[in-house]
């Protein structure tokens, strides 16, 4: 990690670019509303950094996450605040559920991010020529701080910080504003890196 | 005016210690263990937020000693003798663990939070530290509070309330 330099951070933001892109596409045609997303930011974060990027530890958070196996493996969070989640629920199936969250409409949270993660990753893959598998995605509404940590298990073996490539999805609600609909966060494993890079032919080693 | 008391934060992967009129409190935990040593005696405790089982499955390069089960207990025993404690003065109580996503066929890291749970079980009884009391496992976040005073320990879920043990 030591070995990477400012430019490599701003591949790693094409990167997110090009995912998110592509899943912000996918949303819009989901819930037939145009739907942006902010240029990614990529940040090199302390592990107590990492909870503060979703507003602190204890925050209640919607959080589809998946395992990436293949050339590159990591973790990806699609990240939703729990107003949010009740909201995009509404949205997905018509029910109301601002008490308790039926099972339907858990089910389609987790879709929509098995939906939103596969265009991520799908981008990335065609972009990148690499080998990428999701996981089958899993749904939870908890603190954020102890959903987080899940994904920082594989980089926590090697040191207290992580790479997190963060994009905010946000749904353009008239001609000058935005409601922020949530985060994708891409961490890839420490192992990831020298076999990303090579593939967009930067040297890591340089 | 009745004063307030000063909370000593734990972040992830860290440790901290204290003693009265002082808490502890570590927040978010789930898959990772609270891990509380205390003397009730000496009125002091160490808290720590293990994120894994085992040091040896650390990377080479500098270690953290509060992120691991093995190396977090025994520097909490050497804190709390740095205090003054005995050992056979020492008990401990957990919280955390939890399995917070379920996977078909997952893989091993994936299990990581029974895990946890297991690892620092062994290893306090291998220091022969008592364990108190315990709220482990399950797939719910927790936020722990540490009173040092009465040695009671205040978990926090999002779903089901709140429990002291």
């Amino acid at each position: 990690m030591k070995r990477i330099q400012s430019y490599h951070l701003d591949i790693l933001k094409e990167i997110g670019n090009i995912g998110a892109g592509n899943a912000a596409t996918a949303f819009s045609a989901l819930l037939a509303k145009p739907i942006e997303m902010t240029v990614p930011s990529v940040r090199i974060v302390s592990f107590q950094e990492i909870t503060e990027l979703v507003g602190g530890a204890e925050e209640v958070v919607a959080a589809t996450f998946l395992r990436i196996e293949g050339e590159v493996p990591g973790s990806m969070f699609l990240i939703v605040p729990e107003d949010e989640a009740v909201q995009l629920i509404y949205d997905l199936t018509g029910e109301s559920s601002k008490i308790g969250y039926s099972e339907m409409g858990l089910s389609s949270l987790q879709e929509l991010g098995n939906i939103l993660a596969g265009s991520y990753l799908s981008a990335l893959s065609d972009f990148t020529n690499l080998n990428i598998q999701p996981s089958v995605p899993s749904l939870t509404i908890d603190m954020a701080g102890a959903i987080l940590s899940f994904g920082l298990l594989e980089i926590s073996r090697v040191g207290d910080f992580a790479i997190v490539i963060d994009t905010e999805i946000r749904e353009v609600t008239n001609e000058y504003g935005y409601a922020s609909t949530g985060q994708f966060f891409l961490l890839p494993d420490p192992d990831s890196f020298t076999p990303l890079f090579h593939a967009l032919g930067v040297d890591l080693h340089a | 005016m009745p004063s307030v008391r000063q909370v000593v934060k734990v972040g992830m992967a860290d440790m901290n210690d204290c003693s009265p009129p002082q808490l502890l409190r570590t927040s978010g935990l789930g898959s990772c263990i609270g891990l509380v040593i205390y003397d009730e005696q000496c009125q002091r405790a160490v808290m720590a937020h293990v994120m894994l089982p085992d040091s040896s499955m650390s990377k080479p390069g500098a270690l953290n000693i509060a992120k691991y089960a093995d190396t977090a207990i025994a520097a909490a025993i050497e804190k709390l003798e740095s205090f003054g404690s005995m050992k056979i003065n020492m008990q401990a109580k957990i919280a955390g663990g939890a399995q917070m996503f379920s996977f078909a066929g997952s893989s091993e890291i994936m299990r990581v939070g029974p895990r946890n749970v297991e690892a620092v079980k062994k290893f306090l009884n291998n220091y022969q530290i008592r364990l108190i009391a315990e709220d482990t496992g399950g797939s719910n976040g927790r936020t722990i509070e540490f009173d040092p005073e009465d040695a009671s320990l205040k978990i926090r879920t999002v779903n089901q309330g709140e429990v002291v043990i």
